[in-house]
């Protein structure tokens, strides 16, 4: 377990954690419009990646279901928000995520490796398509309306989903199931013989990620009046939070987080610039930092740390 | 009896396509442990091409046009794997992180790769007129008999390559065992390069003749690339043979359902996917 003593240096993080989450939950009070709608953005993604990190990180098995149980928050806010408080609307889209999620992990337990990516890949498309269909059919239109929120309304939501996320990988990490899901990334036969209940562990861990992304999900479609199958369930849903959490660097928490602001923010500077060469920066520098920084960009600063105090300490 | 003739007969047409959209997937997969998400893209670059010689002074014949496509594509294939892909796998420490990191690039590569087309020809529909007319009894559109011929040919030669060449003995030593096909003095590298590049050559060559049945536009890509994707499953993943039998199986099933209710054909193929993937992971032809 990654019990660690409490030196001056890690009260001074938590510290600073908690001077950065004060600033955040003060700041819709200091300024308005699109800073609080950017930090929003920001928020979700960090949502995403670190939700999508709890499972994906350490049992190596890659999920691209992200989309879909996001999507699913959408069409349950589009459906339930307006005769229901905005807050069981959120609560009730984690929910049914959750659940979805229990399904999609009982039915793909067998699955390894590349299958599962496919599987889960496929299973978004699959959703998207039966969503369509049945809106086809049953409503006879292609997408809803969805009653909005306040952007402030909706950050501080995104702000508390976002510390739950947060709380809920540290407390995993932390505690046996973290260390059952380790086992399972390196090594899941002689995790099994080692009396990890490794079903139960894989499905519920799953299961959980997946809850934040609901959450999410709900709280976004509140900020857009419109959506249909292809806003919701975009697969750019299910590859960023990845490649954020590559960008930023696997090896703890920090990392996601940092590449999942760092990511956003460029993406809507590229976007406010660049507009026609926004997709095309933003695959090139996907492809180089994939290429180029292994560790993502916590690896890269503490190699360059490391260089800086004279060669000690090379990075694990 | 007609219903049923007619559903094989464009079951199997629909099947060849399939067949060849996802033969160099299963190859880049199959040797190369890239699960390439950009595959449909390099099929959207064929077509395009294929349009841009049709529509030039010189008014290139589609088919003639596999000429140009084919060695294009391939080159680019073989730069994107001795560059990118190579340097991936050095820097990856086991395979399971090399698909994945090849998977993300790829997706990355996506991005690029459409984009650029977009910056090129918009984003409209086009069309390639040629040979747009049936013949025999059962009203079979010729454009798609000739592609389905250029399939079978495409697949025969193809598989004397492999099966005959010193380079397809190559090929077929590094899918089975990489470590050992070194050592017997292969040289790695280089044929995966080779395999990516004949996976994206495939593209290429499918995009050509699809140019000439269907409307192209940019964003084409994405829908061949889960084809691809099911159909490889389907026949089993790097199974070059089980690619050809899942691609028909697969005109077949999308020919049935679309008889019955047209927009299920997506879901119908996201069903068959799901179900196999869960009874039978290794697909038809997997060991």
């Amino acid at each position: 377990m990654n019990i660690k003593r409490l030196t001056p240096a890690r009260w001074a993080a938590s510290g600073l954690l908690l001077v950065v989450f004060i600033v955040l939950s003060l700041l819709p009070t200091l300024t308005q419009g699109y800073l609080v709608t950017l930090l929003t953005d920001i928020l979700r993604y960090v949502v995403l990646t670190v939700g999508w990190m709890i499972f994906s990180g350490p049992t190596n098995y890659m999920s691209l279901a992200t989309a879909a149980f996001y999507g699913v928050g959408f069409y349950i806010a589009a459906v339930f928000n307006g005769p229901l408080p905005f807050v069981a609307v959120i609560i009730i889209a984690g929910a049914v995520s959750f659940v979805m999620a229990l399904v999609v992990g009982a039915l793909t337990l067998r699955l390894r490796g590349v299958y599962f990516a496919i599987f889960t890949f496929a299973l978004t498309l699959m959703v998207t398509s039966v969503v369509l269909e049945v809106e086809r059919v049953v409503t006879g239109t292609r997408g809803r309306f969805v009653v909005t929120e306040s952007t402030q309304t909706a950050y501080y939501a995104m702000l508390i989903v976002t510390i739950v996320t947060l709380v809920m990988a540290v407390l995993i990490r932390r505690s046996r199931y973290g260390l059952a899901l380790q086992s399972i990334g390196q090594y899941e036969e002689a995790a099994a013989h080692s009396g990890i209940n490794v079903v139960l562990t894989k499905v519920m861990v799953f299961a959980a990620s997946a809850f934040v992304m609901g959450m999410a999900g709900a709280i976004i479609a509140t900020r857009r009046t419109y959506i249909d199958p292809g806003i919701a369930f975009s697969l750019n849903t299910s590859f960023w939070p990845v490649l954020m959490a590559l960008f930023g660097g696997m090896g703890n928490l920090v990392g996601p987080v940092i590449g999942a602001a760092v990511f956003t923010y460029l993406g809507e500077l590229l976007l406010t610039r660049f507009p026609d060469l926004y997709m095309l920066i933003f695959g090139v520098v996907l492809i180089l930092a994939i290429a180029f920084m292994p560790r993502g960009i916590v690896g890269l600063a503490e190699q360059v740390w490391g260089k800086i105090r004279g060669g000690r300490g090379a990075p694990a | 009896m007609v219903v049923i003739r007619d559903i094989i007969i464009t079951g199997l047409l629909l099947g060849g396509i399939f067949a060849l959209v996802s033969v160099g997937l299963s190859l880049q997969y199959g040797v190369g442990r890239v699960m390439n998400v950009a595959h449909g893209e390099f099929i959207m670059i064929g077509s395009f091409v294929t349009f841009w010689l049709f529509g030039s002074t010189i008014h290139l014949d589609p088919l003639v046009s596999i000429l140009i496509t084919a060695p294009l594509t391939f080159v680019i294939g073989w730069i994107l794997h001795a560059t990118l892909f190579r340097r991936l796998m050095d820097t990856s420490p086991t395979l399971d992180v090399f698909e994945g990191k090849s998977m993300l690039a790829s997706f990355g590569l996506l991005y690029v790769v459409q984009n650029i087309a977009r910056i090129i020809w918009g984003s409209q529909n086009y069309q390639v007129m040629y040979l747009n007319r049936t013949v025999t009894g059962a009203q079979i559109p010729l454009n798609r008999l000739v592609a389905l011929g250029v399939v079978i040919v495409i697949g025969v030669v193809f598989y004397i390559f492999l099966a005959r060449t010193r380079m397809g003995k190559a090929i077929r030593a590094s899918s089975q065992d990489p470590t050992t096909a070194g050592l017997m003095g292969v040289n790695i590298n280089s044929v995966l390069a080779v395999c990516f590049g004949l996976g994206v050559a495939m593209a290429g060559i499918a995009g050509s003749l699809l140019s000439t049945l269907y409307a192209i536009q940019t964003s084409m890509g994405l829908q061949y690339t889960v084809i691809a994707m099911i159909v490889v499953v389907l026949g089993g993943l790097g199974s070059v043979s089980g690619a050809m039998i899942g691609g028909v199986v697969l005109g077949i099933v999308s020919q049935i359902v679309t008889y019955f209710q047209p927009t299920w054909t997506l879901i119908a193929y996201y069903l068959v996917f799901i179900l196999l993937l869960l009874v039978r992971p290794k697909g038809i032809m997997g060991k």
